[in-house]
């Protein structure tokens, strides 16, 4: 029992991460109907960005862990944002209007070009933090199986739900939101009504990296290590998310992450840790065969 | 009376097919003018074309004697110029409420009142489905909303495309009423295309005929009316 409820901690945990990155897939293909394959890539940029404002500030002699983190999560989110914005006005608007495998291309390359940056400019090599908020505190024992809930673990999960609020009230309450939902629904008329399209787009892209930046500073904190691939990998399980989730669907892409979060936590505890990501990969496999709309993906009907 | 609209020698492209061959068509302050035509003759793509989506490839557009040709989209409408278009486009995932307040896109949701409370008096329907998803109205209702919500902008040039397509006779008479009572008591000038020419040509000042894109005909409503050929091609069996 008490076993089961630390993976069931642990796996939360990190399926936060994952719907962290998930919205950002899923709002991307709910705008332009793309897979944003770079987004992966901007979350491994946001973790790296994270590490060098953490390693500047205890340098500079910031002693304080709130402070540091806060100003860390502003700093990295700032400047993955510039990324997405640069991304889509470099790599997918030249191509708007194009064929619809054009912009896919473009960001598998953009995916490469982000990697590539970051393996020259920061090292190949696999990049140590020492752990920030050590200890935690003790939910219940059993059978001399003590369960935990770190510090850390609670920083993210707050974090990250305070952050999915405000995200979500953007989204169903403001009108930057409404421009944004009447964007993925009728493009045209969007632009009928006197929406700068173009510019709902790239607010959307900015929005997504933030929200992957600060999922890569959660990564570091978390895991502790880093390197220019982790993009990859974590990109590809939060598509899955996605996928899982409904694609295009916001809160699909957070149940989708937090799906994902526990089968590979349950499946690393109870089977094997190297299969896990077989697990997750499997997941996507059947969901695309069984439910091509995922768990919240809709299917409604439009009258005309 | 001044032109608030006026096209000259308009040609527009889809591709390699030519929709338009240079279009002229004055629309003056106040006036409801239509457009009618057949199927695929090119009214819609007039309507879009104002609005630089597709683009003009030759000819002017002027708004209020500024050439819009060439501008984008969205500000072209931010002008005060609004479309229901061909369709009704209704935002179908998102409330009533929600469809109207896109209509007034950048203007805070406090001051939307009097905008507000004219659409309701025209449409009452609307006002009982507020928190209802646009997808799941009528065909009338979604036609009242698509104008609804573009009269959300208080604007001063109305393009109304097709508002009676696949509608029951009593609910275009509905909505014919409506744009006759806007335009008498604000003075709104409306281009409104139709294929239900007979309606369409007894609510408006003016008409034009539009035949494989060009305009073939034109004049006040009640002349085109009178004339044979227009009887023959657009209003044989068609009338009500």
């Amino acid at each position: 029992m008490a076993y089961v409820l630390q993976q069931l901690i642990n796996g939360l945990t990190l399926g936060m991460i994952y719907g962290l990155i998930a919205v950002g897939y899923t709002m991307v293909y709910g705008i332009i109907g793309m897979i944003n394959f770079a987004h992966g890539d901007v979350f491994m940029v946001g973790a790296f960005l994270s590490l060098i404002a953490l390693t500047a500030l205890s340098g500079m002699g910031v002693t304080s862990v709130p402070l540091a983190l806060a100003l860390t999560l502003v700093f990295a989110a700032g400047i993955a944002a510039l990324y997405g914005w640069t991304v889509e006005r470099v790599a997918y608007r030249p191509l708007r209007g194009s064929f619809r495998l054009a912009p896919l291309i473009s960001a598998i390359g953009m995916s490469i070009v982000l990697q590539n940056f970051v393996q020259v400019s920061q090292g190949a090599r696999v990049k140590p933090m020492p752990e920030m908020l050590p200890g935690g505190i003790t939910l219940m024992t059993e059978d001399n199986f003590a369960v935990q809930l770190s510090w850390m673990q609670m920083v993210i999960v707050i974090v990250t739900l305070t952050l999915l609020a405000a995200f979500t009230y953007l989204v169903t309450k403001t009108s930057l939101g409404r421009a944004m939902r009447a964007c993925e629904q009728d493009q045209k008329m969007a632009g009928l009504l006197g929406i700068d399209t173009d510019r709902t787009i790239s607010i959307t892209f900015v929005i997504g990296a933030a929200l992957a930046a600060v999922a890569g500073l959660m990564f570091l904190l978390y895991y502790g290590v880093i390197d220019f691939y982790i993009g990859f990998i974590a990109g590809v399980k939060a598509f899955t998310a996605a996928v899982l989730g409904g694609i295009g669907s916001l809160p699909g892409a957070v149940l989708g992450g937090l799906a994902i979060g526990l089968i590979e936590t349950f499946w690393s505890a109870y089977f094997s840790v190297q299969y896990k990501d077989v697990a997750a990969f499997s997941i996507l496999v059947l969901v695309l065969i069984f439910m091509p709309t995922g768990l919240l993906g809709r299917a409604d009907v439009e009258k005309v | 009376m001044s032109a608030v609209l006026s096209l000259s020698g308009v040609t527009t492209f889809y591709g390699a097919v030519q929709a338009l061959r240079g279009v002229d068509l004055v629309v003056n302050e106040g006036e409801i003018v239509t457009l009618i035509g057949a199927n695929g003759a090119g009214k819609s793509t007039l309507m879009m074309t104002i609005c630089g989506t597709p683009r003009a490839r030759d000819g002017k557009i002027l708004h209020l004697g500024d050439d819009i040709s060439a501008m984008p989209t969205h500000q072209i409408m931010r002008r005060g110029i609004a479309q229901s278009p061909e369709g009704r486009r209704i935002f179908s995932r998102m409330t009533v409420y929600e469809n109207l307040l896109m209509g007034a896109h950048g203007k805070s949701e406090a001051s939307l009142g009097t905008e507000l409370d004219q659409v309701f008096t025209l449409f009452p329907r609307l006002k009982e489905r507020l928190s209802q998803r646009g997808g799941t109205l009528s065909g009338g209702e979604q036609q009242m909303l698509a104008i609804g919500r573009a009269l959300m902008s208080k604007p001063k040039l109305l393009l109304l495309d097709e508002p009676s397509l696949g509608l029951a006779p009593l609910v275009v008479k509905l909505i014919f009423n409506a744009i006759r009572e806007l335009n008498r008591t604000t003075g709104l000038t409306v281009l409104l295309v139709e294929q239900n020419a007979f309606q369409a040509l007894r609510l408006a000042h003016r008409g034009y005929v539009l035949v494989n894109g060009q305009i073939t005909m034109a004049g006040t409503g009640a002349d085109l009316l009178a004339r044979p050929e227009i009887r023959a091609a657009y209003l044989e069996g068609g009338g009500h």
